[in-house]
C-alpha cells in the first residue's frame, strides 16, 4: 500500500459539526437501555463462579458433591472439565502454547480471584449458595508480586512450561541513537513508575449464550467483543464451527477498552449452555470484574534518558521499560507497539531506543484501558520534557513550542516509521494558554507563594493517534510476519420506499460513545435528511459484514468511510433512476438538497423519496439493468498502512491519523495532607473535523476525569501475599463529581488529508493527556520541596511521603 | 438460608403492588426481576456507585442495600415513573439537551438523585448540584454536563 490520495474537503456542511442531541439517549433516559442484565430469556440459567482465594497455588482436589446437590443447581463444572469442553481462550500473546489461558484454572491458580469452578443454577442466588459448598484443597505456592523479583534467577514460575517469567523481551533502535547521544550537550535521566488502574465501567461484562443442539448454532448476546472479523477465534474456543457462532451486540454500560475483546465471559456462558442444553446468563459482579475481568491497565517501570542541547533542542530518547503483565498476556506487548506510534510526542526527536521486558506475575492480567499504553508513553515523554525545562531554566510551554513539528512539515514520519498526517500544535498551545490565562495564573501563583500557598501549573502537549491497522500486535516478531491488516468497518444503508433510511452496523459499536449519532449525522450530510429520522440497527455477526468496532479511536473515521462508500453506490443508482424518470442524461444531473436535478433546470428534479418508491415498486418501468430496491453496503478498509521493514528499524505506518491536545492544570497542594485541589483546568483538542462537538467535549471531560483517577486516586493494589487490596469500589476509588473540576474546553480543527471529511479519532481523549498535566502541576506546586512526581497515582499519602523524603 | 416467603404491599410509580418475596431479596432485585423494572441498574451491589438509586417515600436510597421486605408499605419511585406516554420529564429532557449521559448506565440513578435534589432545592446552583451528585458515580461524563443539566432542569421546573 502506498500513500493515499489527498482528499478534498468541502467547507460547507449541513450536519457535520452540529451538536445535535444524541440518537442513543431517549432509551437510556427512559430506563430502556436493553443492557445485558436486563435481558431475560425463558428457561434461562444463571452463573456464579468459585474463585481462587490464593494468588498462586496448586489445586490438590475439588469436591463439588454438596454444591451439585443443591436444589436448583443444574451444572457444576471444574476447570479440568472445562478444559475438555473448551479449547484455550484466544490469545495474541507471544507464546500461547506455553502460557495457556483457559476460562477456568486447571491444576493451579495464578492469581487471587481466578475462576476455578463454574455453577449454573435456576438463579444467581442459588448458584452463589452452591458456590459456598464447593470444597477446594489448595497447596499454596510462593506468590510473585514484584515484577523485578520475578525476573531473578530461581524465582518461582507463573507458567512452568514457559521456563521463565519473561514473556517477551526485545529492543529496537530507530535512527542513529548513539550519534545523537554523543552530540548532546546533556543527558537527562529519570526513573518513572505508572501504576495499575483500569477502565471499571459502572456496568460489568456479561453474556447470554443459547446453544441449540438441533442446529449446532451457538447464539450469544454480549456487551463485550467487537472485532467481528476475528470471532472465528472464539468459535474455536467454544468448539463450534465458525459459521455457527452468532454474536448479538448488546449496548455496553461503558467500556473504556475493558469490553474490547472480553472472551472469557461468553466462553463460560457458552460452555454451560452446551453442557445444560439451556440458555445461560453470566454477568460478572463488581469483585469479579475487578479481580478476574482480564482488563487491568498498564503497570510500567521506566528508565529513561533524554538527550538535549543547551539551546533546548530535543535530540534523542532511550526508553527501557519493565511491564508487569500479570498472570497471562492476552494482547502480547501490543500496548508498547501502540506507544511506538507516537513515542516522540509532537516533537522533532530524531532517534529512539526502546527496550521492553514483559514480566508475568501472580496478578489479574492486563487488557485494554483507554489509551492502550499510549497514554503512558505520553506521560513519560512529558515528564522528561518537564525535567528538561527545569534543567535548562526554560518555560515549559516555550520549550515545547521550540521542538514542535511545524504545521508545514506534515505528513511527518517519526523515527519508528509511523506517520503523523497533519497538525498545528502551536495553534493548539496558543489557544490553551489563552483559555487558561496562563500568564495570569503565573502571577497568581507567585502571589500565593508569598502567602505560603502551594499552587502549581502543569502543561502538557500530547498526541492522540487514531485508527490502528493492528501491526502493533505482531511487528515485535521477525517470524512469522503477516501482511498489514485492513481492520475493516462496514455499513449497509437501506432507503425504503418512502425515502426513510436505515443504517445497519456490523460491530458491537455502542459502548457509551455515540455510534448512532455519528452515523445519523454522516448519513444526513450525504442525503440532506434530518439525522433524528435515521434508524440505526446492529446486525448480529452471523449476518454480518467485516467489522472491527470501536477501539483505538477508530470508529467514527472508519464508519464515515463506509458511509461515504455506501452513499456513493446508492446515489449512483438513484441518479440513473432519476435520469430515466426525467428523460435526461445522467451526466447532466447533480445532487442538490435532497434530490437529483438537471443542472441549470431546478424544476426538472426528483426527490429521494420519488426515486425510492420507483426503485422499490416499479422496477419494470426502469431500464433492465436496474434491480429493485435502493440499498448498498460498503466495507471500508484502513486507508493508510504500510509494512514494517525486515529488520524492524522501520515499523511502517500503522496509526496515521494524529490528534493533538494541550491540557493546562492548575492545582493547589496541601503539603500537610497531600490533598490536591483543582483550581482551574483547560483542555484544547484537535481531532480534525468534528462531527458532534458536544459529544467530543463529553469524551474530553470524561477522559480527563479518568485521567484524574489514574493520577491521584486509582490503583489495583496487591499485598505481598498477592491478595488484592482493592476488590471493590470502596477501596478502588474512582473520582466523584467533587473530585473533577469544571473544564474549560477549546477545539481546533486540522482536517486529516486522508480521511472522509477530514475526521480523526478522539474517543480516548482526556485520559491520554490529563496524567501528564496533573503530574506537572503537582510537581510545580511542590517546587520548594524539590519533589518529583515519578510515580502514579500520586495519592495524598505518597505526596506527603515524597515531601518527607526531601526534608 | 431462609426461603420462607413474606407478603409485601407497596406502591411503585403510583401502582399498588402486592408480592410474596424471600426475606433476602434486595429491593433492586425485586424491582428488576419481579416487576421487570430493569431501568434500575446494579453497578456494585454494595452501595458505593449509586446506579441503583431510587426514591422511597421521597428520599433517595440505594436499592441494592435495602431489602424488598423493608419497603413494605412504602411509596417507591423509579426511572420508569418519570416520563409520561414517552414524553420526557424536564430532568430527562435537560440530560438529553446537555448530553449529560454517554453509556446511560448510571443515568437512572442520576436522574432519581437529581429529582430529589431539585425537589429539596428548586433554586439549586452548580456548586450545590455538584456536591449533591457526589453520591453517584459516573465513569463516562466527568459530571460536568450532568451538573449543567440539573441546574437547567431546576429552572425549567420552577
Amino acid at each position: 500500500m502506498t500513500v493515499p490520495a489527498v482528499r478534498e474537503h468541502t467547507a460547507e456542511k449541513n450536519w457535520i459539526g452540529k451538536s445535535i442531541p444524541r440518537l442513543e439517549d431517549r432509551k437510556f433516559l427512559l430506563g430502556r437501555g436493553g443492557y445485558i442484565d436486563d435481558i431475560v430469556v425463558p428457561n434461562m440459567l444463571e452463573v456464579a463462579l468459585v474463585r481462587s482465594i490464593y494468588a498462586h497455588a496448586r489445586i490438590v482436589s475439588i469436591d463439588t458433591a454438596d454444591a451439585a446437590a443443591v436444589d436448583g443447581v443444574v451444572a457444576v463444572i471444574t476447570g479440568a472439565q472445562a478444559a475438555e469442553l473448551t479449547d484455550p481462550l484466544p490469545d495474541f500473546g507471544p507464546d500461547p502454547a506455553n502460557h495457556p489461558w483457559r476460562c477456568l484454572a486447571v491444576d493451579k491458580v495464578r492469581y487471587a480471584g481466578e475462576g476455578v469452578v463454574a455453577i449454573a443454577a435456576e438463579s444467581r442466588a442459588i448458584a452463589e449458595d452452591a458456590a459456598e459448598l464447593v470444597v477446594i484443597e489448595y497447596e499454596p505456592l510462593e506468590p510473585l508480586v514484584d515484577p523485578l523479583a520475578a525476573l531473578e534467577q530461581g524465582a518461582p514460575l507463573v507458567h512452568e512450561t514457559l521456563g521463565t517469567n519473561v514473556a517477551f523481551h526485545r529492543e529496537f533502535t530507530f535512527g542513529d541513537v548513539d550519534a545523537d547521544f554523543e552530540a548532546a550537550d546533556r543527558v537527562i535521566t529519570d526513573t518513572l513508575h505508572w501504576g495499575r488502574s483500569g477502565g471499571q465501567p459502572i456496568e460489568t461484562v456479561g453474556a447470554i449464550a443459547d446453544y441449540d443442539h438441533a442446529t449446532g448454532m451457538m447464539s450469544i448476546h454480549a456487551n463485550s467483543l467487537s472485532f467481528t472479523s476475528y470471532l472465528f477465534m472464539l468459535a474455536g474456543t467454544l468448539k463450534v464451527p465458525s459459521n455457527k457462532l452468532d454474536m448479538h451486540p448488546v449496548p455496553a454500560g461503558g467500556s473504556f477498552g475493558s469490553k474490547l475483546w472480553e472472551v472469557k465471559t461468553p466462553t463460560i456462558a457458552g460452555m454451560l449452555s452446551k453442557a445444560t442444553g439451556r440458555p445461560v446468563k453470566y454477568v460478572q459482579d463488581r469483585m469479579e470484574n475487578i479481580s478476574n475481568g482480564d482488563h487491568h491497565g498498564s503497570d510500567r517501570r521506566y528508565d529513561v534518558q533524554l538527550a538535549v542541547m543547551n539551546d533546548g533542542t530535543l535530540r534523542s530518547i532511550k526508553i527501557k521499560t519493565v511491564e508487569d503483565y500479570g498472570a497471562y498476556i492476552q494482547f502480547g506487548v501490543g500496548h508498547h507497539g501502540n506507544a511506538l506510534a507516537q513515542v516522540t510526542g509532537p516533537y522533532k526527536i530524531s532517534s529512539v531506543f526502546y527496550d521492553v521486558t514483559a514480566v508475568l506475575t501472580n496478578k489479574c492480567q492486563q487488557g485494554a484501558y483507554r489509551g492502550f499504553g499510549s497514554e503512558v508513553g505520553n506521560w513519560v515523554i512529558e515528564r522528561m520534557v518537564d525535567r528538561a525545562a527545569d534543567e535548562l531554566g526554560r518555560d515549559p510551554a516555550d520549550l515545547r513550542r521550540q521542538n514542535f513539528i511545524g504545521p508545514e512539515e506534515f505528513p511527518y514520519f517519526i523515527p519508528t516509521g509511523n506517520v503523523y498526517d497533519s497538525g498545528n500544535y502551536g495553534g493548539v498551545l496558543d489557544t490553551a494558554l489563552e483559555l487558561a490565562d496562563y500568564a495570569g495564573w503565573r502571577e497568581r501563583q507567585e502571589a500565593a507563594r508569598a502567602e505560603g500557598r502551594h499552587i502549581g501549573i502543569g502543561i502538557c502537549t500530547c498526541q492522540e493517534r487514531s485508527v490502528f491497522s493492528a501491526t502493533e500486535f505482531w511487528f515485535w516478531f521477525d517470524e512469522p510476519a503477516a501482511p498489514v491488516s485492513s481492520m475493516p468497518e462496514s455499513v449497509t444503508l437501506d432507503i425504503d420506499a418512502l425515502g426513510n433510511v436505515t443504517a445497519t452496523l456490523y460491530s458491537c459499536a455502542m459502548w457509551g460513545n455515540s455510534p448512532e449519532t455519528m452515523v445519523a449525522q454522516l448519513v444526513a450530510e450525504e442525503f440532506d435528511l434530518d439525522p433524528q429520522t435515521v434508524n440505526v440497527v446492529y446486525a448480529s455477526s452471523n449476518q454480518g459484514l467485516p467489522a472491527t468496532g470501536p477501539g483505538g479511536s477508530r470508529f467514527t473515521v472508519m464508519v464515515a468511510g463506509a458511509i461515504d462508500g455506501a452513499s456513493g453506490k446508492i446515489k449512483s443508482k438513484a441518479a440513473n433512476i432519476a435520469a430515466h424518470l426525467l428523460e435526461a442524461n445522467v451526466e447532466d444531473l447533480a445532487w442538490v438538497n435532497g434530490g437529483f436535478e438537471v443542472v441549470g433546470t431546478p424544476t426538472a428534479r426528483k426527490e429521494l423519496a420519488e426515486i425510492a418508491i420507483q426503485a422499490h415498486l416499479f422496477k419494470h418501468s426502469l431500464p433492465d439493468e436496474i434491480e429493485s430496491g435502493l440499498e448498498a453496503s460498503h466495507v471500508y478498509d484502513h486507508p493508510y498502512t504500510t509494512m514494517p521493514n525486515d529488520d524492524r528499524t522501520d515499523l511502517g505506518v500503522f496509526y496515521p491519523f494524529m490528534g493533538h491536545a494541550s491540557h493546562i492544570a492548575v492545582v493547589e497542594v496541601d503539603p500537610e495532607t497531600g490533598k490536591v485541589e483543582f483550581l482551574d483546568y483547560t483542555a484544547v483538542h484537535d481531532c480534525g473535523t468534528m462531527v458532534n462537538p458536544r459529544s467530543l467535549s463529553g469524551h474530553i471531560v470524561g477522559g480527563t476525569a479518568q485521567g484524574i483517577g489514574t493520577s491521584i486516586f486509582e490503583e489495583f493494589v496487591y499485598d505481598s501475599d498477592g491478595a488484592l487490596q482493592t476488590p471493590s469500589f470502596a477501596e478502588y476509588v474512582i473520582p466523584t463529581s467533587m473530585d473533577v473540576p469544571s473544564l474549560k474546553i477549546g477545539h481546533q480543527e486540522t482536517p486529516s488529508p486522508y480521511t472522509p471529511h477530514g475526521i480523526k479519532g478522539g474517543g480516548e481523549a482526556g485520559r491520554m493527556m490529563a496524567p501528564a498535566a496533573i503530574s506537572s502541576a503537582i510537581e510545580d506546586a511542590l517546587r520548594e520541596y524539590g519533589v518529583r512526581v515519578r510515580r502514579l497515582p500520586a495519592t495524598p499519602e505518597r505526596i506527603v511521603d515524597w515531601i518527607d523524603d526531601q526534608e | 438460608m431462609s426461603t420462607e416467603q413474606h407478603h409485601i404491599s407497596l406502591t411503585v410509580n403510583d401502582r399498588v403492588t402486592d408480592a410474596e418475596v424471600e426475606p433476602r431479596l434486595s429491593l433492586a432485585d425485586f424491582l428488576r426481576r419481579h416487576l421487570s423494572l430493569v431501568g434500575t441498574h446494579l453497578g456494585c451491589e454494595q452501595g458505593a456507585c449509586g446506579a441503583c438509586t431510587i426514591l422511597v417515600d421521597g428520599e433517595s436510597v440505594r436499592s441494592c442495600l435495602m431489602l424488598a421486605v423493608q419497603a413494605d408499605g412504602s411509596e417507591v419511585e423509579t426511572v420508569e415513573g418519570l416520563a409520561s406516554n414517552g414524553e420526557l420529564h424536564p430532568i430527562q429532557e435537560a440530560f438529553r439537551q446537555k448530553q449529560g449521559l454517554q453509556c446511560g448506565f448510571c443515568t437512572p440513578g442520576m436522574l432519581m438523585r437529581s429529582l430529589e435534589l431539585i425537589r429539596d432545592n428548586p433554586t439549586i446552583t452548580h456548586e450545590e448540584a455538584r456536591e449533591g451528585l457526589a453520591s453517584n458515580l459516573c465513569r463516562c461524563t466527568g459530571y460536568q454536563y450532568i451538573v449543567e443539566a440539573v441546574v437547567d432542569a431546576a429552572s425549567e421546573m420552577r
